[in-house]
């Protein structure tokens, strides 16, 4: 049921049975690497375009992810998906060649957490019994859609992320043995920090993270130090400074984590870390996933977080909405 | 949490921009170039039949082919992150733009893709380069007649 305020109890065991991730060469370095499925090649060959590569990656991911899963591309009921690029054409086009049934989400980088919410509320309803949800973005593609070209020289501030280039999907069952357990999700609501510079993008979700964290732990009557981690997806490191200093509980400082921040260790080529759909995804369903199915996390808050701006509206003297959906998962003693 | 508050901590947590480093990188990555540009000069006066005032043009036209270069082979955005205004400002920064943007929009053909996207950076400076040079040269224009001084 949707209680007050939008966190929603999945009483179903939504679990996740496996999850599939692709990653871009950039991202072998990172401290996170050993839990990403595959690292593939920003373009397969000189005439690939990036969004064509990015499709690439989200169908290697999807593929992944089902034999992982030990089930069959077709038995699959639902395909839930988005990306960064213009009309989601990447997802958009992946679906294509998956020929599931296909939902496109967007709330920009927060679509990972967004898809996996819907895909729960499926399997919750009994109209599904197997869902592919997730999400993806590709550095070179993204660039070029929000920023300058590639090869452009302008400086880049100490405030600005990297998008990341990855895929991160996740199979979706009911009741799974030995998977992670989706308990609750919070659906974020849009929230503007008046904040306007496009290359400090941390600042302007911070509050957005911030009001989607207060809500879930009032919703869901717990407290910072009941989880073992609140990982927010892309914040970077000084967005996940602004939103500590935006919580007064001490706890914070430990139990909050950003994806973003940790992604590419402290390489200062990336300036504040990382960002994107991708980041969240690739993460979350990695090396978390990974540590709930081993045990040492029992209970963690994830954290999508979305700047919903667009070349346009930052030109146009905009400020810049943001979005943050959370998701509770909790792994249950292995038997 | 009000609006205040929140934009206390941001300034707070925002780095502060290292106005006097980034200057003096811009200083001198800015000077190196416009060092070079001057060795063409004198280059192309002395092994080319090119005068003080022409030999502006093929000094130019040089750089430009050198940032092209450095761009392609993916060097300007390095050299761009350390000087940020000293490699934008001079011809090559223009050059870059160009360039960059060019190979950007391969993918969508070379009339559609390069041809319409080649200029989407340096459009901007060629319309406002053409307008402030209109206006320099009616002021100068003005001044020559009524003889304050002479072309």
């Amino acid at each position: 049921m949707v209680k007050a305020n939008g966190t929603i109890q999945f009483t179903e065991k939504p679990s996740i049975a496996s999850t599939g991730v692709t990653v871009g060469p950039m991202e072998k370095d990172s401290p996170f690497a050993s839990a990403f499925d595959e690292i593939l090649l920003l373009e397969k060959e000189k005439n690939e375009s990036y969004e064509e590569a990015n499709t690439r990656f989200i169908e290697k991911a999807c593929a992944i992810t089902v034999k992982k899963g030990h089930e069959k591309m077709e038995n699959i009921d639902v395909f839930i998906g988005g990306d960064l690029i213009n009309q989601l054409s990447p997802t958009n086009f992946a679906a294509r060649k998956l020929k599931i049934p296909y939902l496109g989400v967007f709330s920009a980088c927060a679509s990972s957490v967004e898809s996996l919410i819907i895909g729960s509320l499926l399997l919750e309803s009994g109209k599904a019994s197997s869902i592919l949800a997730g999400a993806s973005s590709h550095h070179p593609a993204v660039e070029r859609q929000f920023r300058y070209p590639l090869e452009y020289g302008a400086q880049k501030p100490k405030t600005a992320q990297w998008t990341v280039t990855a895929a991160g999907f996740a199979l979706l069952q009911k009741q799974v043995k030995n998977a992670p357990i989706i308990t609750h999700g919070t659906i974020g609501r849009v929230v503007d920090g008046k904040q306007a510079n496009p290359l400090h993008m941390g600042a302007a979700m911070a509050p957005a993270a911030r009001d989607t964290i207060e809500r879930h732990l009032t919703n869901t009557n717990s407290k910072v130090s009941d989880f073992d981690v609140i990982m927010t997806g892309d914040l970077g490191k000084i967005g996940l400074n602004i939103l500590k200093d935006m919580f007064t509980d001490e706890d914070c400082h430990v139990i909050l984590q950003d994806a973003g921040a940790q992604f590419y260790g402290e390489d200062t080529f990336f300036n504040a870390g990382a960002s994107g759909a991708g980041c969240s995804a690739a993460v979350f369903l990695s090396h978390i996933y990974n540590q709930l199915q081993n045990g040492t996390f029992k209970r963690v808050l994830l954290v999508a977080t979305g700047a919903l701006l667009s070349p346009l509206t930052f030109q146009q003297g905009e400020t810049i909405p943001c979005i943050a959906h959370a998701i509770e998962c909790r792994m249950e003693k292995r038997n | 949490m009000d609006q205040k508050q929140f934009e206390d901590i941001v300034d707070k947590q925002n780095p502060k921009t290292p106005m006097f480093t980034n200057m003096l990188k811009a200083f001198l990555v800015g000077g190196i170039i416009c060092t070079i540009g001057q060795l063409l000069v004198f280059f192309y006066i002395r092994f080319f039949s090119f005068t003080e005032r022409t030999a502006a043009n093929p000094t130019a036209a040089t750089l430009v082919f050198i940032a092209m270069l450095l761009t392609g082979f993916g060097y300007y955005k390095k050299i761009s992150q350390f000087a940020g205004a000293g490699s934008a400002v001079p011809i090559t920064g223009f050059g870059n733009s160009v360039v960059s943007a060019a190979i950007e929009h391969k993918t969508e053909g070379y009339v559609l893709g390069v041809g319409g996207n080649m200029f989407k950076l340096a459009g901007s400076v060629i319309v406002f380069g053409v307008l402030s040079a209109f206006f320099v040269a009616l002021i100068k224009t003005i001044l020559v007649k009524i003889g304050v001084v002479s072309w």
